[in-house]
């Protein structure tokens, strides 16, 4: 037995036996159709006739005349910004106040989880309904202390925002790892700087922050790859507060109200799979994965204990 | 302060530890007790943020029609017969087992390839080890849109697997991502004795990870699987691409959508739709808090 365990070759095939599943998986659900993407980039294709070699039109109409990609490149790009930023914000200062109470930590701590687990298109829909103008609580609360509110999901300049405030409530996520990172600072650390005097703001700026400084850097970079690829609450926001009947075969254009909703990843899917237009959907892809990747690179860099060989 | 020498003032502080007494005393109670409200009362109102959707969801659920189109935030009459009008609306069970086909068999076939990869990953030393890791985080944070379409046309082309969930669940066979990298991270918390003690009684490598390895990592097993199981139930856009063409082949999370303009203005069965979709996810998690809350955790801080 020890004989053949020092055999290089032995172990090589057993490493290979154990990976096996996700070499397999690898290759044929990441870098096969990943190669695929850039053929078809470079193609003319109506995934009915075969597919013929156009260079670089596709390239030239995404960045030169596609009308919705600007659109869907800013509304990403607003919802990457804001949506991190006060997720972030937000499920710090969630975690924050949590540590600092005294009783009923575990009812609030459910409460503050419990909407991050609610399925996206379900607490979407509640959404849209809580907001809705017609007969929404919301805007009947606010009608009855006299405020105007405005429409929400089918006002443009609203609908990002209501966007917003869907990812915030639910944070629980973020505030568990905030929480677990805040409960991690050394208790040591506090008794110091109390006897040093210093005062609230003081201690979160000198004690508590340098030492979550990697969480929030995690919060950040995981915050961005996921708002990158926002879809579903967006897609879903927009069909429902358009009242479109919508089912197979029903084609509406993303985005409602005027694009504020549309995302880049509803691009995709409307280039390739509403209007045919494979090449396309193929650019606005590697486009996201470009993005994607390099903001993966900077997780690596900034992150590198993720690759950390603890043995 | 009390360092080298015992001074007079040092022992005495030692020696007499501060009793609070007097004005001052009943000013730092009154403070805490002033900080208490403060932060309870900031604490309920955010509660109650968060978990009044959920209330008015569920009380527009149990109006009538007419009712549920009106401004009104309490039911005048309870009616609790619209749920089982949406169980009988068209598909309503058919989604329903199909959702809990694609989770079930997801999960399954996520845990089981997940886990021999992930000890590869965190316990073998092997060349190109590294490269392995890094090209699983690359493939987690890949958005799904980036490769559907050829993917799509895999299936739909060579497989006529569209209008079913299978190209969705087969993949998860083959190893995913996201549970790789999180079992990794908890395997690597596994001491290495246990495993090298097995291997000097003899004990072949998978034989190891079945009877050692395995039973060590039952929390982030646990985990895994609920977070795979959570992400299928939740999943619109797998079956949006997949199961889009076949309504007998949506999931919960897909059909809901359609059940607004099925229903056109009825809020009502709406919420009581979505109230349904979500209670699963919900009862499942008080099953299981301990295991979800040390899975979140996994993947921010450990590592």
């Amino acid at each position: 037995m020890a004989l053949s365990l020092s055999n290089p070759a032995r172990r090589r095939l057993r490493v290979l036996g154990f990976l096996s599943p996700w070499l397999i998986g690898f290759s044929a659900f990441f870098l096969y159709p990943l190669i695929a993407t850039v053929y078809f980039s470079f193609m003319h294709y109506n995934q009915i006739k075969e597919p013929t070699f156009v260079g670089l039109k596709n390239w030239r109409y995404v960045f030169e005349q596609m009308p919705l990609f600007g659109p869907a490149l800013w509304n990403t790009l607003w919802l990457v910004v804001v949506m991190v930023a006060l997720r972030v914000v937000f499920g710090l200062s969630l975690g924050l106040l949590v540590t600092k109470l005294k009783s009923g930590v575990g009812l609030f701590r459910t409460a503050f989880y419990l909407p991050y687990l609610a399925p996206p298109v379900a607490a979407t829909v509640a959404f849209v309904f809580l907001l809705n103008p017609g007969s929404g609580p919301v805007n009947e609360i606010l009608g009855r202390i006299g405020i105007s509110a405005p429409t929400w999901f089918n006002d443009p300049t609203w609908a990002k925002p209501s966007l917003v405030m869907l990812s915030l409530w639910g944070i629980g996520d973020l505030m568990v790892i905030f929480m677990a990172a805040l409960l991690d600072v050394p208790k040591e650390q506090y008794e110091a700087a109390d006897l040093d005097g210093a005062g609230a703001w003081a201690k979160f700026r000198y004690v508590t922050w340098p030492s979550i400084t990697p969480i929030v850097m995690f919060a950040v970079v995981t915050g961005v790859v996921q708002t990158m690829q926002y879809y579903t609450q967006a897609l879903v926001a927009g069909k429902i507060a358009s009242g479109v009947s919508i089912g197979p075969g029903t084609v509406i254009q993303p985005g409602y109200p005027d694009h504020s909703t549309l995302t880049v990843p509803q691009l995709v899917y409307s280039m390739g799979f509403q209007n045919f237009n494979t090449g396309a959907a193929c650019v606005l892809s590697l486009v996201l994965f470009a993005i994607a990747m390099a903001v993966t690179m900077l997780l690596m860099r900034k992150r590198s204990g993720l690759l950390s060989a603890e043995d | 302060m009390t360092s080298t020498t015992l001074g007079a003032p040092a022992a005495q502080a030692v020696a007499t530890p501060v009793k609070p007494r007097g004005p001052e005393a009943a000013r730092a109670r009154r403070k805490r007790i002033l900080h208490w409200i403060a932060v309870h009362s900031v604490a309920i109102a955010v509660a109650l943020l968060f978990v009044l959707p959920f209330v008015f969801v569920f009380l527009t659920s149990v109006m009538s029609d007419s009712q549920a189109m009106s401004g009104d935030l309490w039911p005048s009459s309870w009616h609790w017969e619209n749920y089982r009008t949406v169980f009988q609306t068209d598909g309503f069970l058919i989604w329903w087992r199909n959702s809990l086909m694609y989770a079930g068999l997801g999960t399954l076939f996520t845990v089981c390839s997940a886990i021999p990869v992930a000890y590869a990953l965190a316990k073998f030393r092997f060349r190109g080890r590294r490269t392995a890791m890094l090209l699983v985080i690359s493939t987690m944070m890949l958005p799904p849109q980036v490769i559907v379409i050829p993917m799509y046309l895999v299936w739909a082309q060579q497989f006529h697997l569209s209008g079913s969930l299978w190209p969705l669940i087969i993949p998860m066979a083959f190893g995913d991502a996201y549970s790789i990298f999180l079992l990794r991270q908890f395997l690597l918390t596994i001491p290495k004795e246990y495993i090298e003690s097995a291997r000097v009684d003899g004990c072949g490598e998978f034989r190891t990870l079945l009877t050692i390895v395995v039973p060590m990592a039952k929390p982030g097993i646990a985990a895994i699987a609920l977070f795979q199981f959570f992400y299928c139930w939740n999943d619109y856009f797998g079956p949006q691409i997949y199961a889009a063409q076949d309504p007998g082949a949506w999931t919960l999370s897909y059909g809901l959508e359609s059940f607004k303009s099925a229903h056109m203005v009825n809020w009502n069965m709406t919420m009581a739709a979505t109230l349904l979709v979500m209670a699963p996810v919900i009862v499942i998690f008080f099953f299981a808090q301990k295991a979800f809350v040390e899975g979140v955790t996994l993947t921010g801080v450990k590592g």
